[in-house]
């Protein structure tokens, strides 16, 4: 089970990464990075049956940090759409060429 | 039985990701997001880490997507049903070149297959056997890595101030 699970984990970091590359919905590419962090923790969790409980400790550090990125990443979300009306990124082109 | 029991919370998780990525609405999206993050805490189960399924279940599927939610029901987003993929060929390139990678990835895996039973895992099963799922990881979490527990609790007070700030009307 070990094997299917780290699959599992691959495929899912996969949709992840495709969802951020090609959504353009702020929140949407939010929900993907979170995807990509759980196809991690998956890995994570996986491989402790290999080498011990480190990395369940691990997989709580990822989870701690991903609620502090969610939730500075939703502020910012907030404050441009303040701005720009819209949470579409093609919309924000203040530092783009 | 428990293999069983893994692909079919495998492919509902698969499933919630692919719906996460297709989603035409956020609210949609949002939905399949708790549905993979739900099933992925059902194989966490099955691979022997109950304490973080538990958490899983409360502290993403609970807390974060509440607070996702929040956001899209605060910033009128829940109609918003325009389709906004990147089109055509970028998208079929980035899809190409990630399914790559990612086929590299499962040959890997596929050709070091482990079946028996590791010394990791007996070790884990030893741990939970003595003390308990929480004890098992808080053993390790207060004893080892001390000093960075302590500095995810500054790093999530530092990310409170920040998202007040941020999120203040007319901040700066």
């Amino acid at each position: 089970m070990i094997t299917e699970a780290l699959v599992l984990s691959a495929m899912i970091f996969v949709l992840g990464t495709f969802g951020v590359l090609v959504r353009r919905n702020a929140i949407i590419m939010f929900l993907c990075i979170e995807l990509q962090l759980n196809a991690v923790n998956l890995a994570f969790i996986a491989f402790s049956r290999l080498m011990g409980i480190d990395g369940q400790v691990f997989v709580f550090f990822v989870m701690t940090v991903a609620a502090a990125e969610a939730a500075v990443g939703l502020a910012i979300i907030i404050s441009v759409f303040r701005h720009y009306e819209t949470v579409n990124v093609d919309n924000f082109k203040l530092l783009r060429w | 039985m428990i293999e069983v029991l893994f692909y079919v919370f495998a492919a509902v998780a698969l499933g919630g990701a692919l719906g996460v990525v297709w989603a035409k609405s956020p609210v949609g999206s949002l939905l399949y997001m708790v549905a993979t993050l739900a099933s992925l805490a059902c194989i966490f189960v099955l691979l022997e880490a109950h304490f973080l399924a538990a958490i899983q279940v409360i502290v993403y599927a609970g807390a974060i997507m509440v607070l996702f939610l929040f956001v899209i029901m605060l910033l009128n987003l829940g109609h918003d049903y325009q389709w906004d993929l990147k089109g055509g060929a970028f998208s079929l390139l980035s899809f190409v070149i990630i399914g790559l990678m990612a086929g590299v990835l499962v040959r890997q895996f596929g050709e070091n297959a482990i079946t028996e039973p590791t010394a990791g895992g007996r070790a884990i099963d030893a741990a939970l056997a003595q003390h308990g799922a929480v004890g098992a990881i808080a053993q390790s979490l207060y004893t080892t890595y001390v000093v960075p527990f302590e500095i995810t609790g500054v790093l999530l007070l530092v990310a409170i101030v920040g998202a007040l700030v941020l999120a203040k009307k007319g901040g700066r």
